[in-house]
């Protein structure tokens, strides 16, 4: 049933995929089926990061994304679009990740196997904006797919979407409502759970305290708080920033372990 | 092509040519002479004076025995089994018949003992016999041949649906592009679905390596640069099928694809001495590469060089400095066609 915005409109269509023979498939077909489907390529991408950027830039209603990419995969892009205030369907290819598949079938999100065919390419595109898979579906493919966490966390300022890539990130902090990332230049306000992160990311951060996960690496030392202290058994120093963190008694022992160890 | 259905774990009658044979055979010996030792000494004191007496004897002709058999190697492959058998229990008899005989016209030892080393002798050989042909039986060859092809037919289907996208692709804009990267991929399945019991050369290795780095470029593009080295080896040196190319979609899987910029999977094949070296080394991206996939290639040709050459083949890996390195090591033989069992 074509809605009225798809009778006066073409869908404004994103490719992302890292062959670029893969990338030309796909256009070949959207023009195959443009009578039906009229659609616009705005833009190509060889990886999630680089399609970020053509989103930067203009709107897109569709973007057609390969699961696996170097820099940054399909399933990681899809979760940073999902913190959009209106975000694109996302529309997943893939050659062969059975994982994923699986998932995506019981969570009814669309999905194309490669070598894509016109009429399934079709059929996707007429059922868009579709269920959208959430963050927890995609944490799961994510971690299956590349063995890990995200390369990025993104929050928005101003409208726009900021990316932190992980690496950079020296601690995270809970406040009331949010979480805070820091890196050495600046703090990031995230819409995260910490004890999301504390499980997606468990090889790079280890929890301090009830409020607090800290990069492994960026452990420099331990202070014995001064007397009788509420809100910390001790507090933590890090490499590249002055602050101090609190250390629950609990996680003491352990986080000193660590560093001597290390 | 050369028949390489012997693969030296799997013959009852062993390849007495081949060094894990060998070794366990000098082994297998020394622990029977050991035994012997312990029961003739009355306490453990005597037993290293006993078994030191007992291997002069021992080793001489059980080396002499181990020569003679492989001379005889291919002889006594062409007899039927049991007569193959039992030619070693005779050449283990008549050595020491032999040997002691001689040693009693030197009056070092009595005629009386001569008739209980002899059968002493062919215990020990009939034991072997037997340790062989059971643990031929524990990797029946059908097993085997089952297990090869089911090691041999693993393309990664990741590879191939890309593959034929990519192909897809092609067919428009430029099919004759395309048609030479269907007949590559048809090349690679048949070489995956061959009889996984012939040797094939290494310039039919080599050439389908070359085939697959065709389509992996094709899909990759300029990310994928592979350095041959090649140095002077005989083209026609017999290797087992799919060693190489499994190790290189490996390299161009774990090292190429994770990253945006690619990188460059060289290859050295060279020959030192009796040796074949081949040495495949990929950039690694963050993650080591631990991955189960690559982990599950390796096993398998590990295990494969283990049934085709028992010890004389080496797979050693080395991770360094953003670099990942699978090495191997092959003997450089060249074996004759041999009868089929």
């Amino acid at each position: 049933m074509p809605t009225p915005q798809a009778l006066t409109a073409p869908l404004k269509v994103l490719i992302v995929d890292d062959e670029p023979l893969a990338r030309d498939r796909l256009r070949a077909l959207l023009s195959d089926i443009a009578g039906q489907m009229p659609t616009e390529v705005v833009g190509e991408a060889a990886n999630g990061l680089l399609a970020l950027d053509v989103l930067r830039q203009q709107p897109v209603d569709v973007v057609l994304a390969d699961i696996r990419m170097p820099s940054m995969d399909g399933i990681e892009l899809a979760s940073h679009l999902g913190r959009l205030e209106n975000p694109p369907a996302v529309i997943f290819t893939t050659a062969f990740d059975n994982y994923a598949v699986q998932a995506f079938d019981l969570n009814a999100v669309d999905y194309l196997l490669k070598p894509v065919r016109t009429q399934r390419l079709l059929a996707a595109l007429q059922k868009v904006p579709g269920p959208q898979p959430d963050v927890a579906l995609l944490a799961g493919i994510g971690h299956e797919v590349r063995g890990g966490g995200r390369t990025h966390l993104s929050c928005h300022e101003r409208g726009r979407l900021l990316l932190v890539p992980i690496g950079e990130v020296l601690y995270f902090k809970a406040d009331l409502k949010y979480v805070t990332a820091r890196t050495v230049e600046r703090e990031y306000l995230l819409d995260e759970a910490l004890t999301h992160l504390e499980s997606e990311f468990a090889e790079r951060f280890m929890r301090l305290h009830r409020a607090v996960l800290v990069a492994k690496n960026a452990l420099a030392g331990f202070e014995k708080a001064a007397g009788d202290d509420a809100e910390a058994y001790g507090w933590a120093l890090l490499r590249g920033v002055p602050e101090k963190l609190p250390v629950s008694r609990r996680q003491w022992v352990p986080a000193k372990a660590l560093v001597k160890n290390s | 092509m050369t028949s390489i259905r012997h693969f030296p774990a799997t013959h009852p009658l062993p390849d007495w040519r081949n060094f894990g044979v060998m070794l366990r055979v000098l082994l297998g010996v020394n622990l029977l002479a050991g035994l012997a030792a312990l029961l003739q000494s009355p306490d453990l004191a005597g037993w290293a004076a006993h078994y030191v007496e007992l291997a002069a004897v021992v080793e001489p002709l059980l080396l002499i025995g181990l020569a003679l058999l492989s001379l005889l190697r291919d002889l006594l492959w062409r007899l039927p089994l049991r007569l193959g058998q039992l030619c070693v229990l005779a050449l283990a008899g008549g050595l020491a018949a032999v040997f002691f005989g001689y040693a009693a016209s030197l009056a070092l030892a009595d005629m009386g003992s001569l008739m209980r080393h002899v059968v002493l002798a062919i215990a020990a050989a009939g034991m072997l016999l037997a340790y062989f042909e059971l643990r031929s039986r524990a990797i029946s060859p059908v097993l085997t041949e089952a297990r090869l092809a089911a090691l041999n037919a693993r393309i990664r289907p990741h590879f191939l649906f890309n593959s034929l996208n990519a192909v897809l692709s092609l067919i428009r804009a430029r099919p004759q592009q395309a048609e030479e990267a269907l007949e590559s991929l048809s090349d690679l399945f048949r070489a995956a679905m061959r009889d996984p019991g012939e040797m094939v050369s290494i310039a039919d290795e080599i050439a389908l390596s070359r085939q697959y780095l065709a389509l992996e470029t094709l899909r990759l593009g300029e990310r994928l640069a592979v350095d041959w080295k090649i140095g002077a080896i005989s083209m026609d040196l017999p290797i087992p099928p799919l060693i190489l190319q499994p190790l290189l979609e490996n390299a161009v899987y774990h090292g190429i694809e994770p990253s945006a910029e690619g990188g460059t999977v060289s290859v050295i094949i060279d020959r030192k001495g009796d040796e074949l070296h081949i040495a495949i080394t990929n950039p690694t991206v963050g993650q080591a590469q631990h991955a189960a996939g690559n982990q599950i290639a390796l096993t398998n040709i590990r295990d494969r060089l283990a049934l085709y050459y028992d010890l004389e083949a080496r797979l050693e890996i080395e991770t360094g400095d953003n670099r990942y390195e699978v090495r191997i090591t092959l003997p450089c033989q060249r074996r004759k066609p041999s009868p089929l069992r």
